[in-house]
């Protein structure tokens, strides 16, 4: 069990070795230690998840100390690692398709000039994520917290002599900063409160030192909730996901739509006790997670930018998520973030095999009819649209359908009918992508000087794989009436947390399938209408602008805190610039003047010496009289 | 002593002014320098006079060194001034200003 | 006869400082310098008034007019392109020096003898101006001095001998030669 630490530690070597002697070896050798690594891990990773199986269910709770980090007085927080269901489950699906996403990353970055300083980044990322989900504490999950955040910045302004680019790194970084700051203050709420960040401890000690519904378990909940908020893009903090498309395709594959976006859900179901004990953070959590889900929807409606639309699209999905756990379905959660994982990435890589096919193009405008020339990138986006769309029987709809199963169980009619309204939205703009991308003509032929082609076997191998996870992933939560293997698999971990959900018969199911369903088809339905048939029109202008600018929260976002602030900085320099600057400035000139005045006195003529020594006399003869 | 001692005095005083006058004034550095010489035997004449006045011979004895001591200042600088100025075509102190800052 | 030295004298004085030629004031200088010996033969020193005309007015004066006929051929003053020393100026600042002077020397605490010394007007004749009686000084109380200034004037013979030899060309054959 102990070789849990190879898991992260692995990645973590090979970004040492990629960072340091990167270049030295050739393209290949730096590529093969990157994906070496990562899919060590991964192998690790399942070898535990099989050994954590043969403990019986109560055993599979395994906690490892590496070293003894903070040790002073009443804080004493060593680097522990714990291994359960929940962080195996973690492991394994981040390290898998991290590794998918590294071999593809081998071909797509083949031209890039800083091909090792990519993987070694890329490696760094897996390491912290890694560690992140395999964190016994909280403060230990927040290095790998902080780490991930600092790798999605290196990759997503890693071509940062491109000024979009790198205003999109620290956009992300500093909007992910704000979270941060309340997933600190939970931190230190907790130690206040449990006298220890240890997840175990906290877990068992939760239901008697927080009060139901009190002040401390809702504070401490939202708390940590503002910095899920910022990692995982939900509102308000999401505006720095769709600008993180500026990184490489795969970067946004791997860290925005599989792993690093899910660590807010993760911490969520990781610290259940905590919000068990709050049903009204759990509600706003919930609510926070709908809004956030049809908002992002109804925003990639209009987005021209296919890149953008998939990152809307993973907003929008991890509203889902949050959904989820904020009713209690922490099962159904994890479900649709593994679910969620493979079809968003497959999505992602089909989109950066277009992108690669057409030179870079990502404005859907530009594309059409890609659809004979590239024919097994079509079929794998289709796999991955219908996945998203939730059409069964692919994976997505069956954790999606979980999720709004368990909505509408727990009572929470609105936030139901709210999640129907964006599957529909769900399908049509994914449909809408897919009709614009390779279906409909081009508007005026492909411009694109390259020829477009299906992409080589390195990058084509982990599409295939991701688009079978997407078509299978569906196993694992899969029943209409009983708990699904998944969550029988992490039911150790939430036990006694799970909101009772009021079991109905097969019909009642049924109906809500058919409900979820039918809003995926008739928004597929729709999208083919207007964008492949061109039958319907969009109407109205006013909703078109308002969707454009995404509801103009950027817009509130940049009056509020940007201009301000660089109001702010900008007085500061001149502050700095004029006063203080100024104030040494002056008085060296000051210094130099007085010098220079002094200097006529050296004027190298006897007799004005002479002259001065006789002025000194009078003042002597002066003083003498006087005396 | 048949005129008593400020005539005397009056008169090194006057004599002293009038050979600083030179010196300021003057730019001829052999008129700088005799001027300096208008000085000293001022100042000669001051100590004879309150050499007299007090009945000590020390005033003489003062002014035997200061004698000495101006002839060989006047050798010694007259000799600087012809190393100084001959090789210029002016004894314009004036013009030997290089230790201007 | 105070007064016909001391007129002669302040001529001469101004004299040295008012004459456009060298030569003039060197005169003028000879002028104050025999005054000032009549003055002092007036005031008994007359070890000091010999010495007064054989030093100064013999040596010294004969000097200045050796060296101004050496550079006679140079040019004298320019107009004012030098130090922009207004003469007023000077001149002010002297007659401040001198007011100041006298009032030290004419001023309450002028003229008054330390206690133990003969009044000025006594017809009492200390032992002031005779050679013996500076020599009896010279060689008593002062020797240390005495042979110190033989010292200073023997260091300027020999100064005055290196500052006017001239340094022969680098690539001369051999120094000593004519010059």
């Amino acid at each position: 069990m102990t070789a849990a630490v190879l898991i992260p530690l692995l990645p973590l070597l090979g970004w040492l070795v990629n960072g340091l002697w990167g270049g030295r070896w050739g393209r290949r050798a730096a590529a093969l230690i990157a994906c070496g690594t990562v899919a060590a891990a991964c192998a690790v990773s399942v070898m535990l998840l099989r050994a954590l199986g043969t403990l019986p269910p109560d055993a599979r709770h395994v906690v490892i100390d590496l070293y003894q980090w903070i040790g002073t007085g009443a804080v004493q927080i060593p680097f522990r690692l714990l291994i359960d269901p929940l962080s195996l489950t973690m492991a394994v699906v981040v390290s898998g398709v991290g590794t998918l996403i590294h071999v593809y990353s081998a071909g797509y970055m083949i031209e890039d000039e800083a091909f090792t300083r990519y993987f070694a980044y890329l490696n760094l990322f897996m390491a912290a994520m890694l560690w992140l989900v395999l964190a016994g504490d909280l403060v230990v999950m927040f290095i790998g917290w902080e780490g991930v955040g600092l790798a999605s910045y290196l990759l997503v302004a890693f071509w940062f002599t491109r000024p979009a680019a790198a205003r999109a790194g620290v956009k992300a970084f500093l909007v992910t900063r704000l979270g941060d700051v309340g997933f600190l203050l939970g931190i230190f709420l907790a130690f206040g409160v449990f006298g220890t960040t240890d997840f175990t401890a906290i877990t068992q000690a939760a239901p008697a030192r927080l009060a139901l519904g009190g002040g401390i378990a809702t504070a401490l909940a939202l708390l940590l909730f503002l910095g899920a908020t910022g990692k995982s893009a939900q509102l308000p903090l999401y505006v720095w996901l769709p600008d993180a498309m500026e990184g490489p395709t795969p970067v946004s594959a791997l860290i925005h739509a599989a792993t690093m976006v899910t660590a807010g859900v993760y911490m969520i179901v990781r610290l259940h006790a905590v919000y068990v004990r709050s049903p009204l953070a759990m509600d706003v959590v919930a609510v926070v997670g709908a809004v956030t889900a049809t908002f992002a929807a109804a925003a990639a409606l209009v987005e021209p930018d296919l890149k953008r639309v998939l990152a809307y699209s993973t907003i929008s999905q991890l509203g889902y998520m949050f959904l989820a756990v904020g009713v209690g379905a922490w099962s159904a959660g994890i479900f649709h973030l593994t679910s969620h994982a493979f079809f968003k990435a497959l999505l992602f890589l089909a989109a950066g095999a277009v992108m690669h096919a057409l030179g870079g193009e990502t404005d859907m405008r530009r594309m059409g009819g890609l659809a004979r020339r590239l024919p097994l990138t079509t079929a794998a986006f289709a796999v991955g649209a219908l996945a998203l769309a939730g059409i069964p029987p692919l994976g997505g709809f069956f954790s999606k359908d979980l999720i709004l199963s368990d909505v509408f169980h727990t009572g929470h009619t609105g936030l139901w009918v709210l999640g129907i309204a964006t599957a529909g939205l769900t399908a049509v703009y994914i449909g809408r992508a897919f009709a614009l991308t390779f279906i409909a003509p081009p508007p005026g032929g492909h411009a694109a000087a390259h020829v477009p082609h299906d992409p080589p076997p390195v990058m084509a191998w982990p599409i295939a794989a991701l688009a079978l996870l997407s078509l299978a992933g569906g196993a694992l939560g899969w029943s209409l009436t009983q708990p699904g293997v998944l969550d029988r698999w992490l039911r150790p971990v939430t036990e006694g947390a799970a909101r009772a959900t009021a079991g109905s018969g097969p019909v009642a199911e049924a109906v809500l399938v058919l409900a979820s369903v039918g809003a995926a088809l008739a928004g597929l339905v729709l999208a083919w209408l207007i964008y492949v048939q061109r039958r319907i029109r969009a109407r109205s202008e006013t909703v078109r602008t308002v969707l454009a600018h995404q509801f103009y929260v950027e817009d509130v976002y940049h009056a509020a805190l940007v201009a301000p602030s660089r109001a702010l900085a900008q007085e500061a320099a001149t502050f700095d610039r004029e006063i203080i600057d100024g104030t040494v400035t002056r008085l060296a000139r000051a210094v130099g003047a007085a010098g220079a005045a002094l200097r006529r006195l050296q004027s190298g003529y006897l007799r004005h010496y002479a002259t001065f020594v006789l002025i000194g006399a009078l003042l002597l003869l002066a003083y003498w009289m006087w005396q | 002593m048949s005129v008593p001692a400020p005539f005397y005095l009056g008169l090194s005083a006057l004599l002293f002014v009038l050979g600083m006058i030179g010196v300021l004034v003057r730019r001829s550095v052999l008129i700088v320098f005799m001027s300096i010489e208008l000085m000293l035997n001022a100042v000669n004449l001051t100590l004879v006079t309150f050499g007299r006045t007090l009945g000590s011979v020390d005033g003489q004895i003062l002014v035997i060194f200061v004698l000495v001591v101006a002839a060989v200042e006047v050798v010694i600088g007259l000799a600087i001034i012809v190393d100084i100025f001959r090789s210029r075509d002016t004894v314009d102190i004036d013009d030997v200003d290089l230790l201007r800052g | 006869m105070f007064g016909i030295t001391a007129a002669l004298a302040l001529a001469g004085g101004v004299g040295v400082i008012a004459c456009r030629r060298p030569v003039h004031s060197a005169l003028a200088l000879l002028l104050v310098l025999l005054s000032l010996a009549v003055d002092y033969l007036l005031l008994d020193a007359q070890f000091i008034a010999v010495l007064q005309v054989i030093i100064y007015a013999g040596a010294i004066v004969v000097l200045f007019i050796f060296i101004v006929m050496l550079l006679a051929g140079h040019r004298g003053e320019g107009p004012g392109a030098g130090a922009r020393l207004p003469a007023p100026l000077a001149v002010a600042l002297c007659l401040l020096f001198a007011v100041g002077v006298l009032a030290v020397l004419a001023g309450p605490r002028a003229g008054r003898p330390p206690a133990g010394t003969p009044g000025v007007a006594g017809a009492a004749a200390p032992p002031f101006g005779t050679i013996q009686d500076v020599g009896r000084a010279l060689f008593g109380r002062y020797l240390l001095p005495f042979e110190a200034a033989s010292v200073v004037l023997l260091v300027g013979v020999i100064g005055a001998v290196a500052l006017g030899k001239r340094l022969p060309p680098p690539d001369a054959p051999a120094p000593g030669g004519p010059r």
